[in-house]
């Protein structure tokens, strides 16, 4: 069988914090429309290593591919790879000066380098996927936390990612508006984007992860089917950790 | 009863009102001119060390900071002075009196309106900078379009002041001889010998800028409470 | 290059005057002295008797701090000096520029005191009334020691600004440092009195502003 290209494929990534080695040669594959599901105790590196993936942080050694180019070489424009993989984050990070249409039109303006027009109609089908067409005007004051995170994951996939990164995209709302985000990421899942999560939501990767990965220490300890790891993990570390994660 | 026939001579004295007001209008002009020019110049010249500042590189920042405090340090009036008689001498050929108190404003302006600009960049969190890079907008667009949005909103207050204070700052170019508000002031003085144009000009500088002081109490007080 | 050095750093006009330039040094530094010294003491006076809340006494002090925070120091300094004496009131070109610079610095201090009077939460007025302490006390003991920290950073920030205005007294005839240096300047033909003059304003003040920036970060001043 002819090999599939991975969508991210990073090789023994490491990465230091001036003395402070928080990933010790971390390797990561994603293949098309596959969803990767992190999880791991607080500060094992799992952030660290998901915004090594689009280099919001600058690996200290290793290779980062995205869809089969090497974006860790010198020459490459960062920005043109940026476009290919959304990311979303904890705290939304949405502009609070700007609409939710604004929020998702601008990339595409002035990136894509698209007209006004077609980058808020753009915007307004992305908005339409996360059922929030009818907030289009609303400033993130004005929307509720669930609401916000909706709008930033319409903010990435708007401009048509290879890939969409979620770093703990829940752990900021309030546990009756889990339920609408994570809707929205089986939905955009059910329509084929390849995914990486970091994630507490043990039942979503339940229904919806291919593979589970579990890191500790900044490094992958063991990964497989939500079966194999949540069912039957081999290492004591990651018994430890599902046990207390499933105590509450 | 003597005393304030006197003050009101010396002082508010409507008939030198009238035969100087054609001067001072003049000297209004240029001053609205100066504000113009340099409350912008200062302004953009400050944004840009404040963005410059904000990419963090070690040796560049340094120089700025030296850069910033050197001319918090040194008087404008000195500046001012150093600028329109060296310059001169050193390109051998006059200047436009005008153009060196540009010079020298936009010198000491920028450092100020680069401090505040960059307290108003290290206000916004940094996770706006990440969500817009990882959108894919350089780091020159997430500037202009997500950071100092909100960086200059956040600091309002202070540009305002800052701004008041240069506009107040630009009278002492009176000294080089700039005929502007102050300058015709004192000429005017000097021929009709009461100092009504001098209260004139003080009232005319009051018009001008009480308004913005009072606007300035106001941001201030609306800041304190939002937050 | 060699123009630039002659013009700017020549070492023999520097020489001769430097003498000349200390003395006017001197006078910057005592001017500045009093300056700071009077205005942050009637700044502050001015503050803690708006806090009595008396709507005449407050809407006179709004009133001081408004016009003399609008008002150009210099025009203040030349309507002191060349007005008063149309009326009689003939002061020095000193007494002005302290009188003025006094006052400026006064107005631009009492907002500060003010503002860090008024931000210091209502709950530790009631809390420490209720102990039986009274207004003074209160003032003095719980309100004031809070408000210090968040007003430290803008009071240097303001003083150092508006200190430097020392240098206006040179319109006025007043020895200093500048004014020093425009006379040599003027004998000599050659701007390194001047250059002089500027490093001698540097060494006052260029402490200070670094002190000020420290200070700044040291106690992130929150709004
Ligand atoms: N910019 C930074 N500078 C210094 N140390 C950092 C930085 N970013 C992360 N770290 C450290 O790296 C380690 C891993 O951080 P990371 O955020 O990747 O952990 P995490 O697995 O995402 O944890 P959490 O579940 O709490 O989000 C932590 O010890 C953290 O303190
Ligand atoms: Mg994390």
């Amino acid at each position: 069988m002819a090999r599939v290209e991975p969508v991210v494929e990073a090789i023994a990534i490491h990465k230091s914090f001036g003395d402070v080695e928080v990933l010790k040669g971390v390797n990561l594959t994603v293949a098309p429309q596959e969803l990767v599901f992190i999880i791991g105790p607080s500060g094992s590196g799992k952030s660290t290593l998901l915004r090594c993936c689009n280099l919001l942080e600058e690996p200290t050694s290793g290779v980062v591919r995205i869809t089969g180019e090497d974006i860790t070489g010198v020459g490459v424009d960062i920005n043109q790879v940026r476009q290919r993989i959304g990311m979303v984050f904890q705290s939304f990070n949405l502009y609070p000066h700007m609409s939710a249409l604004g929020n998702v039109s601008l990339a595409l303006r002035k990136v894509k380098k698209q007209p006004r027009a077609q980058a808020e109609a753009k915007a307004h089908e992305a908005l339409e996927r996360v059922g929030l067409a009818h907030k289009a005007d609303a400033y993130p004051t004005e929307l509720s936390g669930g609401q916000q995170q909706r709008v930033a994951i319409a903010r990435a996939i708007a401009m048509e990612p290879d890939v969409m990164l979620f770093d703990e995209p829940t752990s900021a709302l309030d546990p009756e508006l889990v339920g609408s985000v994570l809707e929205v990421m089986r939905e955009l899942r059910n329509s084929g984007m390849t995914m990486v999560v970091v994630s507490h939501e043990m039942r979503f990767a339940r229904d919806a992860a291919d593979r589970v990965l579990f890191m500790d220490a900044g490094m992958v300890v063991e990964q497989g089917t939500p079966a194999e790891v949540f069912g039957a993990p081999k290492h004591e570390r990651t018994k430890a950790f599902l046990a207390s994660v499933s105590g509450h | 009863m003597v005393e304030w026939e006197v003050i009101r001579f010396s002082f508010f004295n409507l008939d030198t009102l009238l035969e100087i007001w054609p001067m001072l209008w003049r000297g209004w002009l240029v001053t609205l001119q100066l504000c113009v020019a340099v409350v912008p110049l200062g302004f953009v010249a400050g944004t840009i060390l404040a963005t410059i500042y904000s990419f963090r590189i070690k040796p560049v920042n340094t120089v700025l900071i030296v850069y910033v405090d050197f001319f918090r340090s040194v008087p404008p009036l000195v500046l001012l002075i150093y600028v329109t008689y060296g310059i001169p001498l050193l390109l051998g050929a006059d200047i436009d009196a005008f153009v060196a108190v540009l010079f020298a404003f936009t010198l000491n302006s920028s450092s100020y309106f680069g401090e505040i600009v960059r307290a108003g960049i290290e206000s916004i969190p940094k996770g706006q900078m990440e969500a817009a890079r990882s959108t894919g907008l350089t780091r020159l667009q997430a500037m202009r379009y997500v950071i100092l949005p909100q960086a200059l909103k956040n600091v309002a207050p202070d540009l305002t002041s800052n701004t008041i204070e240069l506009i107040k700052a630009t009278s002492i170019a009176s000294v080089v001889a700039l005929p502007e508000l102050l300058r015709m002031g004192r000429v005017a003085q000097g021929l009709v010998y009461n100092a009504t144009p001098l209260i004139a000009v003080a009232v005319i500088y009051l018009i001008m800028l009480w308004p913005m002081v009072r606007l300035l109490s106001r941001l201030e007080r609306r800041m304190m409470s939002s937050r | 290059m060699d123009v630039f050095l002659d013009e700017f750093f020549n070492a023999e006009v520097m020489l001769k005057y430097l003498p000349d330039i200390i003395d006017g040094f001197w006078v910057t530094l005592w001017l500045a002295f009093l300056v700071v010294i009077s205005g942050l003491t009637i700044g502050l006076a001015l503050a803690l008797l708006r806090a009595y809340q008396n709507p005449f006494v407050n809407a006179g002090i709004i009133l001081f701090v408004d016009l003399f925070r609008a008002l150009p120091p210099l025009v203040i300094i030349i309507v002191g000096f060349f007005g008063l004496p149309f009326v009689g009131i003939r002061l020095s070109g000193f007494l002005i520029s302290w009188l003025s610079l006094t006052c400026v610095l006064a107005a631009f201090t009492e907002e500060i005191y003010w503002a860090g009077i008024t931000s210091v939460n209502k709950g530790q007025w009631e809390a420490a009334r209720s102990t039986g302490l009274g207004f003074g006390g209160t003032l003095c003991f719980v309100v004031i020691p809070q408000a210090i920290r968040m007003t430290i950073p803008p009071l240097t920030n303001r003083t150092i600004a508006i200190t430097k205005n020392t240098a206006l007294a040179s319109v006025v005839a007043v020895p200093e440092m500048l004014t020093v240096a425009q006379t040599s300047l003027a004998y000599a033909a050659n701007t390194s009195p001047l250059t002089l003059a500027a490093a001698g304003y540097l060494l006052i003040f260029f402490p200070l502003t670094m002190l000020s920036r420290w200070i700044e970060t040291r106690f992130a001043w929150k709004r």
